[in-house]
């Protein structure tokens, strides 16, 4: 009784006061954090990119809602995202980054553009929360030793080149038919464009055969040049390596100068529905590699149309888009994400994970196709299988041709030359590492798991 | 220099600015305040200043600003890189050297041409400079996607990498650069750059050397901008590739000095501030208040209408630029003391 009665009154207050507070704090805290996973969405629905920004996010959205409508979450975890219009600029993208950061519980970047990706890289690695680039991004990222955070999921660039060049050599009559022959890139003018120039060049010297890498500059309407030296330089195949606006436009001038259209074989980034349907009639024949099948009968899409969409809840606005490529990959890209989210839950529990812990998720995510199956997405993509060194995962790819109205697959699913590839990754990533002080990184070192929330410095 | 003509000295108004910048900025700002609003609008304001010296000041006008800023980065990124041991602040001011003597080089057709015909062969800097650092990789490092990396800001062994630091860093360069080019305009040569905007032939029978004042207006300008391009690669995006120094950057560093106020050191801060960081604070109210309603495609479209609305608004209302709204607006709200 003495005690209390000697402490001062205003003291006693303020201990009180102070307990309640972190009391008070502490549940909040609790409540906030117990159930929302976070995607920051850098997203571009507006510019010359839209039609990919709109199917991809559109289709990303729509997996997120269809886990969060029909589980109530992953494992109870709610799913939540916040977009922001880059128009596929990087100054716009970083401001975004900005923008969102701070907000809790982030569990991965997917911006989907080359150049914010590169300039998001150490920005991401301080933050330890990772980076996704689905089927593009800088190719020797797949070394997780020297990348922790970058993840160029499914297919990275060389893998795409590599497997054009297989296809070609099959069509050709095999790789030793290649010998000789020559053949065309016609790349898009930007990062994105210009990552797969020294391996088509390496490729050119295994193989024997010639090939000559022309640049159509950004955003690409203007190419009667570069179709009137494709048309002297007499190429067996073209590969077209393009993106938005110069797709159509690249098949419709190569009619226009006279090249047969199956004779053109399209990128990833080139494979979509608005590339071959401004192009008309110019279309059809022409050949695209892909990492998932366009159409929506797979069951995951039929869910998706039925408890997404029916509940007024889809992200399209034009719904024949359902289905088609861009809309495709970015339900992909939302099992991969979120699948990632559920691997590193089972290991740290049902709750809202730290970005260091999703990138553990995503360093263990193996969906085999028993998995893909059960998910259903089977024949939609193949399998992944991604290690904390090999942050691709072993993608496999399937060609489609566009017959006028919708693509067919012509292919079975078909590995890229991966072996061949490594060496040339790691040479790249260690180079890099080099050139930036980058301590490689041990297997043991990628079992080291920050738990601990990231707080921005300010 | 009657100085009791007004209530306030005349350093007062910069010093208040500086203590907020330096001291107060720091304490209360968030890391998106610096890194995704305060940086880039240095580096804008920056390469405006420069312009408005050309543009403003000697009547040139030039249409390739975003190449001589790329110049500038990847100048910067070079010396950096090849040359070893090279302080980052001896190769900010080499890489404003090479951009200076490429000004020279692309400020020769001023010597014949005026005005319009002026801007179309500046121009051809633009699409040079984007040609070349495409074309031949040895810019970039051989680096196959042609996007160099920033090195981290590190002077005298102190390091600015914090996202404070690189505010503070790019702030004092751009705070020195203004200052010597507020300096500039009050000198000799300051007033022969107006003299040959505003009259040629007058200029020449004064006395004024109006080819040296011209190719001068074109070297200093571009040494700012180059700067400016270093700043925007260093400080801001950490990363560049040439594409993002095309045209459309040209004709905004020509839009914020009209906008700000031409022949304004201040305009092109105003000017900044109006079509850098007001688009993001539009979009931010945009995104707060209808987020929920419409996807971030219609908000961005719909941002556009606001600011091209406003600026038409400004221009019919202060034509010579926000510079002068903003001194129009002082005088009613600070009434001078002797004006009865």
């Amino acid at each position: 009784m003495k005690t209390i009665k000697l402490i001062p009154t205003l003291g006693r207050r303020f201990a009180l006061s102070a307990a309640l507070a972190v009391t008070i704090s502490g549940t909040t805290f609790q409540t906030k954090a117990a159930d929302e996973q976070f995607f920051p969405l850098q997203s571009y629905r507006v510019g010359p990119y839209a039609a990919g920004g709109t199917g991809f996010f559109g289709g990303f959205i729509d997996y997120l809602n269809l886990i969060n409508i029909r589980d109530g979450g992953v494992n109870g975890v709610k799913l939540t995202w916040a977009e922001g219009e880059t128009q596929y600029e990087v100054e716009r993208g970083v401001e975004v980054y900005e923008r969102l950061k701070n907000h809790p519980g982030i569990a991965a970047w997917n911006p989907l553009s080359v150049g914010i990706a590169y300039a998001m890289i150490d920005r991401i690695t301080q933050d330890k929360t990772p980076l996704i680039t689905i089927n593009h991004g800088r190719t020797d990222s797949t070394d997780g030793r020297v990348f922790p955070y970058v993840f160029p999921l499914l297919l990275n660039p060389y893998s795409e080149t590599s497997a054009i060049i297989n296809y070609i050599g099959t069509k050709l009559g095999g790789l030793d038919q290649l010998k000789g022959k020559k053949l065309v890139v016609l790349y898009h003018g930007s990062p994105y464009g210009k990552e797969t120039i020294p391996i088509y060049e390496l490729l050119a010297q295994k193989y024997g055969f010639t090939v000559q890498q022309i640049e159509v500059p950004h955003p690409g309407n203007e190419q009667e040049s570069q179709w009137l030296t494709i048309r002297r330089a007499k190429p067996e195949y073209v590969v077209l390596r393009g993106w938005g606006v110069m797709n159509p436009v690249a098949i419709k001038t190569a009619q226009k100068v006279g090249f047969p259209a199956d004779h053109i074989v399209g990128n990833v980034w080139s494979n979509s529905e608005e590339d071959v349907t401004p192009a008309g009639e110019a279309a059809k024949g022409y050949v695209a590699i892909t990492t998932q099948a366009s159409g929506a009968q797979y069951p995951v899409l039929q869910e998706i149309v039925k408890t997404v969409y029916g509940a007024g809840k889809g992200n399209l606005e034009d719904k024949n888009r359902i289905g088609s490529v861009y809309h495709n990959l970015g339900i992909v890209n939302g099992i991969l994400n979120v699948e990632a989210v559920r691997t590193a839950q089972e290991k740290f529990g049902h709750r809202t994970l730290t970005g260091d812990e999703v990138r553990w998720g995503f360093e263990h995510l193996k969906l085999d196709p028993a998995r893909v199956e059960a998910l259903g997405a089977k024949d939609l993509f193949h399998s992944i299988n991604v290690t904390w060194d090999n942050h691709e995962g072993d993608g496999y790819v399937t060609f489609q041709r566009w017959d006028g109205k919708k693509w067919n697959v012509v292919s079975d699913w078909i590995a890229p030359d991966w072996a061949l590839l490594r060496p040339i990754i790691e040479k790249s990533a260690t180079a890099y590492a080099t050139e930036h002080n980058i301590q490689l990184r041990t297997a043991a070192e990628a079992e080291r798991v920050d738990t601990k929330p990231y707080v921005a410095n300010k | 220099m009657n100085a009791s003509a007004s209530r306030f000295p005349r350093w007062l108004s910069p010093v208040a600015l500086l203590a907020v910048a330096y001291g107060v900025l720091p304490l209360v700002g968030s890391s998106y305040l610096f890194e995704a609003i305060l940086t880039p609008f240095l580096a804008l304001s920056l390469a405006a200043v420069g312009l408005n010296l050309l543009t403003g000041y000697a009547g040139q006008v030039s249409l390739g600003s975003a190449a001589f800023m790329a110049v500038g980065a990847f100048a910067a990124y070079n010396f950096n890189l090849r040359v070893h041991g090279l302080p980052l602040l001896a190769s900010l001011v080499l890489a404003g050297l090479v951009a200076t003597a490429l000004g020279v080089v692309f400020g020769l057709p001023s010597l014949r041409l005026r005005g319009f015909y002026l801007a179309v062969s500046t121009l051809a800097a633009q699409f040079f400079v984007e040609w070349a650092l495409t074309k031949f990789s040895w810019f970039s490092n051989n680096n196959p996607s042609g996007v160099i990396d920033a090195p981290s800001l590190r002077i005298f062994g102190f390091s600015f990498d914090s996202s404070i630091g690189r505010y503070l860093f790019a702030l004092t360069i751009v705070v020195v650069l203004t200052g010597l080019a507020q300096r500039l305009v009050d000198t000799q040569t300051g007033h022969n750059f107006i003299a040959v905007r505003d009259n040629e032939l007058a200029a020449k029978v004064i006395g004024v050397p109006v080819l040296r004042t011209k190719l001068l207006a074109f070297a200093i300008s571009s040494f700012i901008i180059g700067v400016a391009g270093a700043l925007w690669a260093f400080a801001y995006l950490r990363t560049v590739e040439p594409a993002g120094f095309n045209l459309d950057r040209s004709f905004q560093i020509v839009f914020i000095i009209i906008i700000g106020g031409l022949a304004s050191i201040r305009g092109a801060f105003f000017g900044a501030a109006l079509l850098a960081v007001f688009p993001l604070i539009l979009s931010r109210v945009g995104s707060y208040l209808l987020g929920d309603r419409f996807d971030s495609g219609v908000l961005d479209m719909s941002q556009r209408l606001v600011l091209g609305s406003l600026i038409i608004f400004f221009l019919i209302a202060e034509p010579d630029g926000l510079v002068a709204l903003w001194d129009r607006l002082k005088r009613r709200l600070l009434p001078m003391p002797n004006n009865p």
